[in-house]
């Protein structure tokens, strides 16, 4: 059984049809990118995942569990966290703040220290700059600190929006090597991503979504050769 | 980690506040100050703004009806420990020693401090939670609604269906005294109008079990949770924490201690009307939490304690002084001149002023504060165990 089942999910806002009918399946262990122009429905599909935006339609089975009517705050206990789009960390709290509110629904206090430790490996930076206030790190910082933050609640699945947004070119290659890290050390994500091409690189496979429903899906190096994909989404004439 | 500075900080100033405060009864009869009365309502206002800043500066919710607990707690008192409802008989450890032969309902003050908290903290959650979807200029709104509702209520629960329920804009007058059971001193087994000792150090106990709540609940999960919601709502959630039980916790622990101020006041007064609650006042006590610095519970304190001093004692001294000068100079208009009545235009003129040149209030939170201070003394470590 797939760690993540998407089964047909339309979701709203207001009156905007936005998914038509979304399916999807993340396995364990995998990294699975959705990929698409700007308003093709990516974020809004994770959105519906993680409860911010519940689907009117379509199940949502996440660990052989129904998930779709689980509220948002929820969705951390269940196993999914999120480092949302924009990056959100808490901009008026300390580097360590932000990363205690990850782990805000534990109460494992040695392990919630064994796994601080863990993200302070991964992200180096953020141990340097533990008391300062996330609001004044630079755009690179805060991603780190968005997906450290996630990284603190223990989860399942990860749900990464648009890391690479406002990020210089070499600033994104080392977020995607960490990413790919924190995929072999067991997590397993799913990721929405403008850059088809980093995203593809590091995915085992990929869904390509446009107005609002998945037009192709296909493993990630198979999508890499795909011509439509090429030129649809990877720059390429 | 801690130096010795930041222990004496964090331990020594507080002990010689609280001690001082101890003290001060003794210090204002050596001096002849004649202080008590203005002391004790700027104390109550020092719990209310307490209260307000759990609600607005730790939750972030722009509550502009903070009164409504106030009066809520007011009238739990007026109507369980006085005359009014003269048509029943009943009484439950009242200190008053006639209070069995007495119409209405005699209930000790005690009990009712605890059940006008629990019925202004039940108001809170009734009035927060439609408001539980609003943000920000919405969610001001609905609570300046409310904080009108309540007053109207009570001048006009004179006749709900024939039943007179508040007396209108009379009010309730003659309110049972509190008093304690088996002391020796007489002055504290019925409190007194002369002697305001009792009244002040309950109301001393009062504020100091207010401060010691703030401080457990800053330093809590659900205050972390409140902060986190007040940056930003959606993300918050995404870290889990539920958006409507935390603020629902807010509304209601805000309005227990605007409760407890509302029913200590009541005691005191001894008569309470409608209009002792109106908009104004919530405004006032807003500007205190403004004034102050926004979740700094000193700040706060501090911002009570200039704006009420300013209000209760300042102005009117200064008033005395400018009418002495004014009859010593012969000039009219200084010998008549209302400057209490300018009261609120000075308010305005501070909360600009403060507004332009430290928006951040006079003693800051750390998380409203803007800039980064180097050499910060907290303790991370603490934080850590605070926070799990």
């Amino acid at each position: 059984m797939a760690l993540l089942e998407v089964e047909d999910i339309h979701s709203y806002y207001g009156n905007i049809h936005a998914l038509r009918g979304v399916s999807l399946t993340v396995e364990e262990g995998e990294v699975v990118t959705l990929i698409g122009s700007n308003g093709a429905g990516k974020t809004t599909t994770l959105r519906s995942i993680n409860g911010i935006l519940p689907p009117r339609e379509g199940r949502i089975v996440f660990r052989g569990e129904e998930i779709q009517g689980v509220p948002a705050h929820g969705m951390v206990g269940k196993g999914i966290a999120q480092s949302p789009e924009g990056r959100k960390v808490f901009h008026r709290m300390t580097v360590l703040e932000n990363l205690e509110m990850g782990a805000y629904h534990r109460n494992d206090r040695a392990e919630i220290r064994q796994d601080m430790d863990r993200v302070f490996d991964l992200f180096p930076r953020l141990q340097e700059r533990v008391k300062q206030e996330a609001g004044t790190m630079s755009g690179g910082e805060q991603q780190m600190l968005a997906i450290g933050r996630a990284l603190m609640s223990r989860p399942k699945l990860l749900l990464l929006d648009e890391p690479s947004m406002g990020l210089a070119p070499v600033l994104v290659e080392r977020i995607f090597q960490i990413i790919e890290e924190i995929n072999k050390q067991g997590t397993t994500i799913l990721l929405v991503e403008q850059n088809a091409n980093v995203a593809l690189e590091i995915a085992t496979r990929g869904y390509v979504l446009e107005t609002g429903a998945v037009v192709n899906a296909a493993p990630a190096e198979k999508l890499r050769e795909d011509p439509k994909v090429r030129e649809a989404y990877l720059g390429e004439i | 980690m801690a130096s010795p500075g930041a222990s004496l900080k964090r331990f020594g100033l507080p002990a010689g506040l609280i001690l001082l405060a101890l003290l001060f009864p003794f210090i204002n009869e050596v001096l002849g100050a004649n202080l008590m009365f203005p002391v004790i309502v700027v104390a109550v206002y020092v719990m209310l703004a307490l209260g307000l800043n759990i609600v607005v500066g730790f939750a972030g919710l722009l509550d502009l009806g903070f009164v409504a607990f106030y009066a809520l707690g007011a009238y739990v008192v007026g109507w369980f420990a006085s005359t009014h409802f003269s048509g029943v008989n009943f009484s439950f450890l009242s200190a008053l020693p006639t209070s069995g032969s007495l119409p209405g309902i005699h209930v000790s003050f005690w009990v009712l401090l605890l059940a006008a908290g629990a019925f202004a903290a039940f108001w809170g959650v009734i009035i927060g939670a439609p408001t539980l979807r609003l943000r920000g200029d919405y969610l001001a709104i609905v609570t300046l609604g409310f904080g009108e509702i309540i007053p109207r209520f009570f001048v006009n629960g004179d006749d709900i269906f024939g039943y007179n329920l508040t007396n209108g804009t009379v009010g309730i007058k003659g309110i049972d005294s509190p008093g304690i059971p088996f002391v020796p001193s007489r002055g504290w087994q019925q409190f007194g109008t002369l002697d305001l000792n009792p009244w002040y150090y309950t109301i001393l106990v009062l504020v100091l079990v207010t401060v010691f709540v703030n401080i457990r609940l800053r330093d809590s999960r659900l205050g972390r949770a409140w902060i986190a919601v007040r940056e930003d709502e959606t993300a918050a959630a995404a870290m889990g924490v539920n958006l409507v039980t935390t603020k629902l916790w807010a509304y209601a622990l805000g309005a227990t201690f605007g409760g407890f101020a509302g029913a200590f006041y009541g005691a005191f007064i001894k008569s309470i009307f409608p209009t002792s609650f109106s908009f104004n006042v919530s405004v006032l006590i807003l500007c205190m939490v403004v004034l102050g610095g926004m979740g700094n519970i000193y700040g706060v304190i501090l911002g009570a304690i200039i704006l009420q001093g300013t209000n209760f004692y300042l102005l009117p001294q200064i008033n005395i002084w400018v009418h002495d000068i004014g009859t010593a100079l012969s000039s009219p208009f200084l010998a008549n001149v209302d400057i209490p009545k300018y009261n609120y235009f000075l308010f305005g003129a501070i909360l600009v002023a403060m507004m332009l040149l430290r928006p951040e209030g006079i003693i800051p939170n750390r998380q409203r504060q803007e800039e980064l201070r180097e050499g910060d003394e907290d303790d991370s470590a603490t934080e850590i165990t605070g926070a799990t």
